[in-house]
């Protein structure tokens, strides 16, 4: 099949090593991992001598050098054939690490990205907060300057790898109401005053997720993150590849969800016949097709258009939107097609049918994806 | 050290194999992948040449396509490679391509060439014997384990019942099974600076060879005999004595 001329030989030898990085250390674990409530952690290190985590990052951190979305596409799409759970787990260095990248100082960079580049440490990001996910810009955690030292008190929720991070960037009040007063600062999870414990939850067992508590942790203050009161810049700057991860991630679900459902339905009979050949299932596998096609195609479009330097935050919100909903679509018509079979443990549409909400829902939800959307486009 | 790799580039195997129906030959789609016994000849290679800093070169032979299983090889770490790539060179049977190989081999030089046991394509199995015999070097086989020290290698020759212990003086050819070493992954980085690597590509005559008469041809192919099910046995609570009576006359218990 012709490939799109956005692809190079390099995209292609980044899938195939991916692939078969996670067909043999990945997928054949992930039910265990699930039950397990975790991945082992040195899951991190073989991804980190792989260069996993190095997309975005600076050669001299031990990173790649490149921050070609295409590759982020490539390795969401991938990883998301073993668990949502292994890959969101492995991500929150994705998204705790670039904080750090875009904006620490030498100094901290030195002591934070080689090591999360190599998969010794474990970076997580901090915004949500108990009060609230959606409405950034009015968090309650606050940090108070105290010499050398910022004093934070508050908690953050539904963190990702918050259980085992060493590293957390986290949103904290520094100012006034509203966005302005907001700053970032990555805080080490060794620090008295810090505590966290688990949450159980309805998908990605796999990836450990935390309630932290501050409760006057001083932070040393070079861990401010760029300056003062500019925190809400940084963290919306993060979003924009979160998304395209999650996007990519749920596309690439989807699409498990489809061959599962194809695989069973031409191999199974009732009624005399495949499951395949009754119009009601071959028109809901067409119908899953349709819709991961069409995610997939703008998925590359807006990559393509990251690439190039775009402001596309609209359509990115609105393509999280198309393929959240694709994701939802699939899951339900591939566990009908698979009946009983998709509602027992250790199937992968079962798996994949308890991870829907959370891509609908974090990483900026639905509705305030549409909201979003509809602001930028001025409606 | 100075270490030569045959990779060969061969189709998918997760996609359907087919062959051109007048010729016999095997269709090579533009995509094509390293064969994947090769990635042990690499792994070899590279944990040899890592001991004394020496340099990995890959020399491979066949349709160059969008070169991606050489560049495969590059990405787990290999120095350089030489490619030869002449459409008069289609169809070539072992000695033609044995030959070519060793014309580059003895071209660039070589302390030690190592070589799968036969590729996944083709599977004739005599490729490394046979350039041995034109380096004019010896050819140690069936590598399950390869040590080399100064001048002299010893493999652990993998045999029907357990394995030889073999050792010659360096240069030569060894040829080695799945499961010698563990393959590494390329690394992300490893593919980015493969890009950048040299590749040099030959014709047969730029070898000095013009004779690639492949001295064989493929005269009919006929469709594998299809496996036969197995027996199926009922359990009616004895099912496990039939399968120990089974066993026994296959003579495994
Ligand atoms: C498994 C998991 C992992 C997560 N990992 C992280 C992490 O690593 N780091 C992190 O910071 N956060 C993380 N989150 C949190 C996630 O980003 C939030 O759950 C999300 O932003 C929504 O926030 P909330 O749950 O507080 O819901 P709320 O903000 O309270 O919203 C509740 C509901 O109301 C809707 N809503 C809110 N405001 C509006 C409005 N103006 N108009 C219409 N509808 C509205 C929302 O869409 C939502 O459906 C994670 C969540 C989960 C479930």
């Amino acid at each position: 099949m012709t490939q799109l001329p956005i692809y190079t030989e390099e995209h292609d030898l980044f899938r195939s090593t991916i692939r078969d990085f996670v067909s043999t250390e990945l997928t054949p674990f992930v039910n265990e991992w699930d039950e397990d409530g975790e991945f082992p952690i040195e899951v991190y290190k073989k991804a980190g001598e792989l260069g996993l985590f190095g997309i975005g990052f600076a050669e001299e951190y031990g990173g790649l050098g490149t921050h070609d979305p295409l590759l982020f596409c490539i390795l969401s799409e991938e990883l998301s054939r073993s668990s949502g759970g292994v890959s969101a787990g492995l991500f929150s260095n994705y998204i705790g690490g670039p904080p750090v990248q875009n904006a620490a100082t030498d100094e901290v960079k030195a002591e934070i990205l080689p090591g999360m580049l190599a998969g010794d440490i474990i970076c997580a990001l901090g915004i949500t907060e108990p009060s609230g996910g959606s409405d950034v810009a009015n968090l309650q955690t606050t940090a108070r300057l105290d010499g050398d030292h910022y004093v934070v008190n508050g908690s953050k929720t539904f963190i990702t790898s918050g259980m085992r991070a060493d590293y957390i960037s986290t949103a904290v009040r520094t100012g006034g109401p509203g966005a302005a007063g907001v700053s970032m600062l990555v805080i080490p999870s060794n620090l008295p005053g810090f505590s966290r414990t688990a949450l159980k939850k309805m998908g990605w067992w796999a990836s450990d997720t935390a309630t932290l508590y501050f409760d006057d942790c001083r932070v040393p203050a070079k861990y401010l993150l760029g300056t003062e009161n500019s925190g809400f810049k940084i963290i919306m700057e993060n979003f924009n590849y979160e998304r395209l991860f999650m996007i990519a991630g749920m596309v690439g679900a989807s699409r498990v969800c489809f061959e599962e459902a194809l695989a069973w339905a031409q191999d199974r009979e009732t009624f005399g016949a495949r499951l395949a050949d009754h119009q009601v299932i071959r028109h809901k596998l067409v119908e899953m097709d349709r819709m991961i096609n069409a995610s997939h195609a703008w998925m590359e479009k807006l990559a393509w258009q990251v690439s190039q330097g775009d402001h596309v935050v609209a359509q990115l919100a609105e393509c999280k939107v198309q393929s959240s909903l694709t994701l939802e679509f699939c899951a339900r018509e591939a566990a009908q097609i698979l009946g009983g079979a998709s509602y027992l443990r250790g199937n992968p549409v079962e798996r994949i049918y308890r991870e829907v909400r959370v891509n609908a829902i974090g990483g900026g939800s639905e509705e305030i994806m549409r909201d979003l959307a509809a602001r930028q486009l001025g409606i | 050290m100075n270490i030569v790799v045959c990779v060969k580039q061969i189709p998918d195997p997760a996609n359907p194999y087919s062959l051109d129906p007048e010729t016999h030959y095997l269709n090579r789609p533009h995509e094509q992948v390293l064969d994947d016994t090769d990635r042990y000849g690499v792994e070899v290679g590279l944990q040899l040449a890592a001991v004394d800093e020496g340099t990995v070169t890959l020399v491979s032979m066949g349709p160059a396509g969008n070169m991606q299983g050489v560049r495969q090889a590059l990405a787990m770490g290999a120095d350089k490679a030489i490619h030869i790539d002449d459409a008069g060179l289609k169809g070539s049977g072992a000695l033609t391509t044995a030959r070519i190989l060793a014309a580059a081999i003895q071209q660039t030089g070589f302390d030690l060439v190592v070589a799968g046991t036969e590729s996944t394509d083709g599977y004739t199995g005599v490729v490394p014997q046979q350039l041995a015999e034109l380096l004019g070097v010896p050819a140690l086989t069936f590598a399950k384990k390869v040590d080399v020290d100064g001048s002299t290698i010893t493999i652990n020759q993998q045999t029907a019942t357990g394995y030889n212990v073999v050792t010659s003086e360096l240069p030569a050819v060894v040829s080695v099974t799945a499961g010698v070493v563990e393959p590494r992954y390329p690394t992300f980085k490893g593919i980015m600076a493969a890009k950048s690597k040299p590749v040099e590509t030959y014709s047969a005559s730029d070898l000095g060879i013009t004779d690639t008469s492949s001295g064989q041809s493929t005269v009919s192919v006929t469709d594998a005999t299809e496996r036969e099910a197995g027996e199926k046995i009922e359990d009616d609570g004895e099912g496990h004595l039939r399968i120990v009576e089974k066993l026994q006359e296959l003579k495994v218990v």
